[in-house]
């Protein structure tokens, strides 16, 4: 399966490893950020809306607003 | 304009407006250079316009945050941008007592302290030339850094993050004059480069002060 | 209806919200495929040997590296003009894509350019506009986190990046004048000629189509952290007033 990459195996490899582990490393702190700011975006809309109470319909609007 | 000139001239003289330490500074790159390379009069004098643009721009960055900073504190800057002169005006201005008092200087010693480098005999005329023609635009555009790290607590490290690579085309075609010129090529060599630091320091006189202006007004909103 | 209209936050967030998936998969098809089709199943260079399959992922970040600069640019713009927060918090969200590409783009290129040219660097113009590319990146990037106020953070990088963008068309012409490089010409043009060959062409075409997929995708998203981040600081901010 693995290709024969002659003597540069070592730099070709190295690229390869390189880049993906930057790639992966910039993926997984975006996704970390996005997750991390949506449950405290959510947690003190909720937070907000309860204080607000009733009418209810009001609370979730302001819930729903910015997905 | 005038007045606000001699002020800023007169608060840089005065202590603790930082006006010898651009040389002090300068001085002292010169002087720790032969202990980094080796003594060799030949090695000096290849690095030497070279080590003397770098040790100028380098020192022309000390006193970049005072070109503001202190008009910002105490409430001065504001009263600029009320003050019937254009704002573009009062950042040209800052910029020309900057380099008076940092970049004039700086040039003027460099033929001194080309001396300890061993600057080949050629070299002083264009190294000092170049200087003169290049600095300008070190300045204007330390002020266009200062002006958008005015209302930071700590600007200073961040002022030499951003205005540094933005003196890398100045460096170039200045430090290729003074190379070209110290190994004894005639005129005809250089006259490129030099045309292009000069169109560089019109181009960043011309533009740059409006740039500085809209930083100062959206930090003093 | 024009584009303007997802200028609007609420209106990005449910656009953004539709097309991310889709983004993201069409991304991870393309990196596969092209990545696998060029690691595996073409053959070596005759000269180069098998370094060149480092094209296939050297070439689509330098791409990006510029272009990621260019929208930055382009987004700077419309926030002065147009005052569209969104734009704003686009090209913040962009500027650490860009920086990491820039830096993929140099580490390939040293590795590849250690067996090429027997040197890991050469201060050739296009490595060293590459390099001050990296520290203009860096300067935005510390100016964003710097200035606490983000309307007033938003208006400085926005001026920092027009005025950069200028100093680094001259830096790079400055650099073409100061030193004739190493690097090779264009890998994709439109003169046949200069073309690398057709065995390469297709899986770099998918490479690159790839990493165009990523840097939508994450832009996306980190977009939308960032509008939720604003709406986050509002809202704690209104409770402190109240």
């Amino acid at each position: 399966m693995m290709p024969d990459l002659g003597k540069y195996a070592v730099e070709v490899l190295s690229a390869y490893a390189v880049t993906l582990g930057l790639v992966v490393v910039l993926v997984v702190v975006s996704i970390r950020q996005s997750v991390r700011t949506r449950t405290r975006l959510r947690d003190i809309e909720e937070a907000q809306a309860a204080r607000r109470a009733p009418p209810a319909d009001t609370a979730r609007k302001e819930t729903a607003s910015h997905g | 304009m005038i007045a606000l000139l001699k002020r800023d001239l007169a608060l840089a003289v005065r202590a603790g407006g930082g006006f010898g330490l651009a040389l002090a500074f300068f001085l002292i790159v010169v002087t720790l250079t032969p202990f980094a390379v080796g003594p060799n009069a030949g090695t000096l004098s290849i690095i030497a316009a070279g080590i003397l643009w770098l040790g100028a721009l380098l020192s022309c960055l000390l006193s970049l945050d005072r070109i503001l900073a202190l008009d910002y504190e105490d409430g001065a800057l504001e009263l600029l941008a009320t003050a019937p002169i254009p704002l573009e005006a009062v950042a040209g201005i800052k910029a020309l007592a900057h380099w008076l008092t940092t970049g004039l200087p700086l040039t003027l010693v460099a033929p001194v302290l080309g001396v300890l480098l061993n600057l080949p005999e050629p070299g002083y005329l264009w190294l000092t030339l170049s200087l003169a023609i290049g600095t300008p635009a070190l300045s204007v555009v330390g002020t266009f850094g200062a002006a958008l790290t005015v209302g930071l607590k700590r600007g200073g490290l961040l002022l030499s993050l951003i205005v540094l690579p933005l003196y890398v085309p100045t460096l170039i075609f200045g430090a290729e004059v003074a190379r070209r010129a110290s190994e004894g090529m005639p005129i005809s060599e250089f006259s490129t480069p030099l045309a292009l630091l000069a169109g560089i320091t019109l181009g960043t006189l011309a533009l740059l002060p409006f740039a500085s202006a809209a930083a100062i007004r959206i930090n003093l909103r | 209806m024009s584009l303007w209209e997802y200028a609007n936050p609420r209106k990005f967030m449910a656009l953004s919200g539709a097309v991310l998936p889709i983004a993201a998969v069409g991304t991870a098809v393309a990196m596969v495929v092209g990545l696998v089709w060029g690691f595996f199943f073409t053959p070596d260079d005759y000269r180069q040997g098998s370094t060149v399959k480092i094209i296939y992922i050297h070439v689509p970040s330098a791409m990006i590296a510029i272009n990621c600069w260019l929208m930055m640019l382009i987004t700077s713009l419309v926030w002065l003009i147009r005052r569209h927060h969104v734009s704003a918090l686009a090209a913040k969200a962009a500027a650490p894509i860009g920086a990491t590409m820039t830096v993929i783009a140099l580490l390939t290129g040293a590795i590849w350019g250690q067996p090429m040219w027997g040197t890991w660097w050469a201060w050739d113009p296009r490595l060293t506009s590459f390099l001050i590319l990296f520290l203009f990146y860096l300067g935005y990037m510390a100016l964003w986190a710097a200035v606490e106020n983000p309307d007033t953070a938003a208006e400085l990088t926005s001026v920092l990046c027009i005025v950069g963008s200028v100093f680094a068309v001259l830096s790079r012409y400055a650099l073409v004048f100061w030193n004739q490089g190493l690097h090779q010409g264009a890998s994709l043009s439109l003169d046949k000629e200069e073309n690398v060959s057709d065995v390469f062409y297709w899986p770099l075409l998918i490479c690159i189509a790839g990493f165009v997929g990523l840097f939508i995708t994450l832009v996306l998203l980190r977009t939308r952290t960032e509008v939720r981040d604003r709406r986050l600081k509002a809202l704690i901010a209104r409770e402190r007033m109240a």
